[in-house]
C-alpha cells in the first residue's frame, strides 16, 4: 500500500488546522480538507467574531461612564451594521491568516467535503457531490466540529429566530431579544445586545446562569446582569413558540421541574442558544465499527475510535467540553501520536488532555474564567478543601480603573496548599486565570504563587491575594 | 553564613552511621558535591558528599565515632566565622528521633541506592527537625534544582513527601525531565501500602515497617504506554494463534554443504560484500515453496488464495518488538539481491522507519532465533501467510549415517532443526510433510534447487 498523506485532518477548524500545522513540523506529510472556510467556526461564525462584537459593545456601554465627567453623545447616526462589518472584516482577516499559516507549513489544503470509504481512505467531493478524489492516508482525524443544535419546534429561519450564527450575521438591532440557554454563547449575547441598548430576557432550564461555572460566580454575575436590567428565568424552559403579527414572538416558558404556572415572555427575535451538535452524520462512520453515543464519536486513548488509525478531535468527541483550545490541544496530542508510530518523535506525555487543567472561559463583562474543581463538586465528592476568596474591590488597579466588580475563587487542599481550582470573575478574568491554571498544571502550591511578586498595580495582584488568602494572610483585606 | 552538616540517612533504613575516614581536615576548603568522609552504614560504606560550600570549620564527630542521624558531624562556613551558636544547638538537649528512625526491618535487598548530593529537595522529610533544617539557607525556597544527579520534584510533591516521611531519592519521577510529581508520590504510597503486608507475612515481625525499609523490597511496578507496533503485534498473532489451527512438523537438517556455499562465496568476494545464512535460508526455502503452492497461500474462508509470488518475511527482534520486513518475490530474486533487500529492511526497522509496505502482505515468514543458540521451537503464522519456518542454532551433533555398504556409523554433522507451523485450514499434513522433505533436500545439498 503507497498511501498519499501520513495525516489527514478532516476539517479545518482550530482542531484541524493546529493538529495539520502540528503534524507538518514534525515531518509527517499532511493535508486538511475543508468545505467551507479556513478556521472553522471558532474564527468564522464563533469565539473571533463575537469577541470582535464585544469589544465594541464594551465601549458603547463606556459611554455611560463619560456622562458622569459631561461628555454626551450623538448616537442618532449610530449604524450597528458597521459594527457587524467590522466583526466579519476581524474574521475574514485571521482566516486568511490560517490560510496563510498551512502553506507556511506546507500543509496541502484541499477544498471539499470529505467521506470515509474506509478507515484509511477518502473521498473528496465538491457541492455537486461529485468525486474529485480519493485518498489514502496513514491516519485519518475527524475535526468536523459541531453546529447550533436545533430543538424541534424552534427551528431556525435566522430571521427572527437565531442561532449563534444567525445572531452573528444580523445586521441590525431588535428592540427585544430573548435567548434560551444562559450558558457562554447565550450570556455573551445577552452582554452584546443589553450594551447595545436592547431589552433582554434570558431562559434557562437549571436553576442558575452559567451552570457550568461556581455556584458563587453564577449568583455574582446574575446581579451585575440584572442591575444592567437584563432579566433572568432560571429552572424554566421553553413550551411552546408563536410567531405573532408584526414580527412579535411570543414564548412560552414553564418550570423546568415540578408544576408551576406557564408565562409568556415577549420579543423581536429569539436566540437559541442551548446547545451544539456534532458533524458526524455524513461520515458513515457506523460502516466502519466507530461508536457514536448520540452522534459523538466514542474514543479511546490517543482518540483513536474503534476503527484503528482513524481519530477523532474536537466537538465531535464524547465525553469532552466543547472548546477551541481543547481541540486544538487534542488535535495536536493526535498529530504526535501518528508522528511517534511513524517513528518521528516521541510518544505524547499523556494519552488524553487532563480536563482538569483545561480552562473555560466567558466574555462578557466583567468576564469569567475558571479551571479544575468547583466548590459544589468538591461538596459533592465529599472532599476536604479550603474554599477563599479575593474580591476585586481590594485591588487598587481594579479600583482605579473602574472595574471593581469580581473576585478570585481558590479552591485549596488545606494540607497542602494544592490548587483544586480556580475562578476569576471580573475585567481580565480570562487571561488572569492562566497563571493559577500554570501554577495548578506544574503543581505549584498556593505558597509558591503568593510568594511570588506580582508588579503594582496590577490586576493580577487579586491572584496573588487569592494565594494570601487560602494561607490566611491576605494583605489588603 | 556557617552551617551545620548533620549525619544524613544515607540509605533508607539507617539510623546511625560511623565515621569511617575523613577525607578532608579543618580549615580545607569544600566545594558543594565533594566527598566529605566516608560513612559506614548498616550495610555499607559510602559517600558522604557535601551540600554546602566553604571552610570546613570544625569536625564534630571525628573518625571512628558513631553519629544518630541528624546530628551534627561537621560545620562548614567562612573562615574566622563564630560558630559556637550552632555547637551549642548541636550539644543542647536530647535528640528526639526522626520519624524514619523508628524500628526497621532488615532489608532483604542490596543496597542499591546511590548517595547524592544534599539538597532541601533530597534531604529525607526527617531533616526537617527544629535546628536541622539547614541547608534550606543555600538556596531560595522552591528554587528548582537540575544539577546532575539531583531528580526535581514540585513543590506539591516535596510538601507531600515531607508530610508523608519520604525520602525523595528513593523516587523516580514521572514529570517533565523527571521531576518528581505528585503521581509519583501516591504511586509510591500505593505501593507501600502493597508491600507492607507481605514484608510483615514474610518475616513474621510485628510492629510497623518503616516506609524506607518497605521500599527496598519493593521494586515498583511499572506500567508502560503500548506502542501501535505492540498492538498490532498483539492483535495480529492473538488472531492467528485463534483463528488458525496451528500444526507443527520439524526436521534436522544436515547444514555443511549450505555452510561450505556460504563460506566459499564470501571468500571469493573480495569486495567485503558477504551474505548471511538467512538470505540462504529465505532463497532456498522459496525454491522448496515453488514445489509446493499451498504453502503460499491464504485462507480467505470461502476460498484459499494460492499467491503466485513469494513474498517472505524475516522476522526481526526490535527493542520496541518484533518487526517482519518483507522480501518480496523471492523465489525470482538472487540471494546476493535477497541479501541486499533484508539489509535494508533491517536497517530501516531498526531505525524505526519502515513503512507498512514493507511488512504487510508476507505469504510466508523465516524466523529465526539461532543467533541466541536456541535448538529448536515454534513460531506463530504471520497472517497473511500460511505458514512459518522456526530455524533454531546450527549445532555440531553426533548423527548417525549409513554408507553405500549398508554400514551405520556415528559422525559428527552441523544440524539445524526447522520447524514448520502450517495453518490446517490451507495446508494438510502431508503436503507440509512433502515441502519440508524437499526443503531439507535442498537445504543439504543446495543444488538440488536446480532440478
Amino acid at each position: 500500500m503507497q498511501f498519499d498523506y501520513d495525516i489527514i485532518f478532516i476539517g479545518a477548524g482550530p482542531a484541524g488546522y493546529v493538529g495539520a500545522i502540528r503534524a507538518s513540523q514534525l515531518g509527517l506529510k499532511t493535508a486538511v480538507i475543508e468545505r467551507d472556510k479556513l478556521g472553522g467556526v471558532c474564527l468564522n461564525i464563533g469565539c473571533i467574531p463575537s469577541k470582535a462584537l464585544i469589544e465594541q459593545a464594551s465601549r458603547f456601554s463606556a459611554m455611560e461612564d463619560l456622562k458622569k465627567f459631561g461628555v454626551t453623545f450623538d448616537v442618532t447616526a449610530f449604524d450597528y451594521s458597521k459594527v457587524q462589518g467590522a466583526s466579519r472584516t476581524a474574521a475574514d482577516k485571521l482566516s486568511k491568516g490560517v490560510e496563510f499559516l498551512l502553506k507556511k507549513n506546507k500543509v496541502d489544503v484541499l477544498a471539499g467535503t470529505a467521506s470515509l470509504i474506509d478507515k484509511n481512505t477518502l473521498a473528496i467531493t465538491d457541492g455537486e457531490g461529485k468525486e474529485l478524489k480519493r485518498l489514502l492516508s496513514y491516519a485519518i482525524v475527524l475535526a468536523t466540529g459541531s453546529r447550533p443544535r436545533i430543538i424541534p419546534g424552534f427551528e431556525f429561519d435566522e430571521k427572527r429566530l437565531l442561532s449563534s450564527t444567525g445572531i452573528l450575521m444580523m445586521k441590525d438591532l431588535p428592540k427585544r431579544l430573548l435567548i434560551l440557554g444562559a450558558g457562554a454563547i447565550g450570556m455573551e449575547f445577552a452582554y452584546i445586545m443589553n450594551s447595545f441598548g436592547v431589552q433582554v430576557e434570558v431562559v434557562e432550564m437549571l436553576d442558575r446562569i452559567l451552570p457550568m461555572e461556581d455556584e458563587d460566580v453564577s449568583s455574582a454575575i446574575k446581579a451585575v446582569f440584572e442591575k444592567r436590567g437584563v432579566r433572568f428565568y432560571t429552572g424554566m424552559k421553553a413550551k411552546g413558540l408563536t410567531k405573532a403579527e408584526g414580527g412579535e414572538i411570543h414564548l412560552t416558558i414553564e418550570p423546568a421541574q415540578g408544576e408551576g404556572t406557564a408565562t409568556e415572555l415577549h420579543g423581536d427575535r429569539l436566540l437559541v442558544s442551548t446547545g451544539r451538535s456534532p458533524n458526524t452524520e455524513q461520515l458513515s462512520l457506523e460502516k466502519l465499527g466507530v461508536t457514536l453515543e448520540r452522534g459523538y464519536v466514542q474514543v479511546h486513548d490517543y482518540y483513536e475510535t474503534d476503527a484503528q488509525g482513524l481519530y477523532a478531535v474536537g466537538d465531535i468527541v464524547a465525553g469532552e467540553a466543547q472548546l477551541a483550545h481543547v481541540a486544538s490541544a487534542q488535535a495536536e496530542l493526535v498529530a504526535e501520536r501518528v508522528a511517534f508510530l511513524l517513528g518521528k518523535g516521541e510518544n505524547p506525555r499523556h494519552s488524553r488532555i487532563e480536563k482538569r487543567l483545561v480552562p473555560q472561559a466567558v466574555y462578557c463583562e466583567p468576564q469569567v474564567a475558571s479551571f479544575g474543581y468547583k466548590e459544589q463538586d468538591l461538596k459533592k465528592e465529599g472532599l476536604t478543601y479550603k474554599s477563599s476568596t479575593f474580591p476585586f474591590r481590594a485591588i487598587g488597579k481594579a479600583v482605579a480603573t473602574g472595574h471593581p466588580e469580581g473576585f478570585v475563587k481558590i479552591l485549596t487542599d488545606p494540607g497542602t496548599g494544592e490548587i483544586l481550582g480556580a475562578s476569576v470573575l471580573g475585567s481580565g478574568a480570562t487571561d488572569l486565570i492562566h497563571e493559577l491554571l500554570l501554577a495548578s498544571q506544574n503543581e505549584l502550591t498556593v505558597e509558591e504563587v503568593a510568594a511570588m511578586i506580582h508588579a503594582h498595580p496590577t490586576l493580577a495582584e487579586g491572584i496573588k491575594e487569592g494565594a494570601l488568602s487560602a494561607l490566611d494572610r491576605a494583605i489588603h483585606l | 553564613m556557617a552551617v551545620p552538616v548533620p549525619m544524613l540517612a544515607l540509605s533508607p533504613t539507617m539510623t546511625e552511621g560511623t565515621i569511617a575516614a575523613w577525607k578532608f581536615k579543618e580549615g580545607d576548603e569544600i566545594k558543594r558535591g565533594a566527598v566529605l568522609c566516608e560513612v559506614e552504614t548498616d550495610k555499607a560504606v559510602m559517600d558522604y558528599e557535601a551540600g554546602a560550600q566553604g571552610t570546613l570549620l570544625k569536625i564534630v564527630a571525628p573518625a571512628g565515632s558513631s553519629v544518630k542521624v541528624g546530628d551534627l558531624i561537621a560545620v562548614i562556613g567562612t573562615k574566622g566565622e563564630d560558630i559556637t551558636s550552632i555547637l551549642a544547638q548541636a550539644s543542647a538537649g536530647p535528640q528526639t528521633p526522626s520519624p524514619s528512625s523508628g524500628p526497621s526491618q532488615p532489608a532483604k535487598v542490596e543496597e542499591t541506592t546511590k548517595p547524592v548530593p544534599i539538597s532541601r529537595e533530597t534531604l529525607p522529610a526527617a531533616r526537617e527537625a527544629p535546628g536541622r533544617a539547614i541547608i534550606q539557607e543555600e538556596r531560595p525556597a522552591s528554587a528548582p534544582v537540575f544539577q546532575s544527579g539531583i531528580a526535581p520534584s514540585s513543590p506539591l510533591a516535596r510538601k507531600l513527601a515531607q508530610q508523608a516521611g519520604i525520602d525523595l531519592r528513593q523516587l523516580q519521577g514521572s514529570g517533565p525531565g523527571g521531576r518528581i510529581v505528585k503521581r509519583d508520590i501516591s504511586r509510591y504510597l500505593d505501593s507501600l501500602t502493597a508491600v507492607q503486608g507481605t514484608a510483615a507475612q514474610k518475616s513474621g515481625v510485628q510492629g510497623p515497617v518503616t516506609p524506607a525499609a518497605a521500599s527496598l523490597n519493593a521494586p515498583m511496578d511499572r506500567s508502560i504506554p503500548v506502542s501501535r507496533l505492540r498492538q498490532t503485534i498483539a492483535r495480529r498473532l492473538g488472531e492467528s494463534m485463534r483463528e488458525a489451527p496451528h500444526f507443527y512438523l520439524r526436521m534436522a537438517i544436515d547444514m555443511e554443504h549450505l555452510i561450505n556455499l556460504r563460506t566459499s562465496y564470501n571468500q571469493a568476494r573480495k569486495d567485503g560484500f558477504s551474505i548471511s545464512f538467512n538470505a540462504i535460508f529465505m532463497k532456498l526455502a522459496a525454491m522448496a515453496i515453488t514445489k509446493h503452492p499451498q504453502i503460499n497461500s491464504t485462507w480467505l474462508g470461502d476460498r484459499i488464495l494460492l499467491h503466485s509470488q513469494i513474498d517472505m518475511a524475516l522476522a526481526v527482534a526490535l527493542e520496541e518488538g518484533l518487526v517482519a520486513p518483507v522480501v518480496r518475490d523471492c523465489a525470482h530474486k538472487g540471494i546476493e539481491e535477497i541479501e541486499r533487500d533484508l539489509r535494508d529492511l533491517i536497517a530501516r526497522a531498526k531505525d524505526g522507519n519502515l513503512k507498512p509496505e514493507d511488512y504487510e502482505g508476507a505469504t510466508f515468514t523465516i524466523s529465526n532465533l539461532g543467533a541466541w543458540g536456541v535448538e529448536e521451537f515454534t513460531a506463530i503464522i504471520n497472517p497473511p501467510g500460511s505458514a512459518i519456518l522456526a530455524l533454531g542454532a546450527i549445532k555440531k551433533e553426533p548423527v548417525v549415517r549409513t554408507d553405500s555398504q549398508g554400514q551405520d556409523s556415528i559422525v559428527i554433522r552441523p544440524m539445524l532443526r526447522a520447524t514448520l507451523s502450517s495453518d490446517h485450514r490451507t495446508i494438510d499434513g502431508a503436503v507440509a510433510a512433502a515441502f519440508m522433505k524437499d526443503l531439507a533436500a535442498i537445504w543439504e545439498d543446495p543444488a538440488k534447487a536446480l532440478f
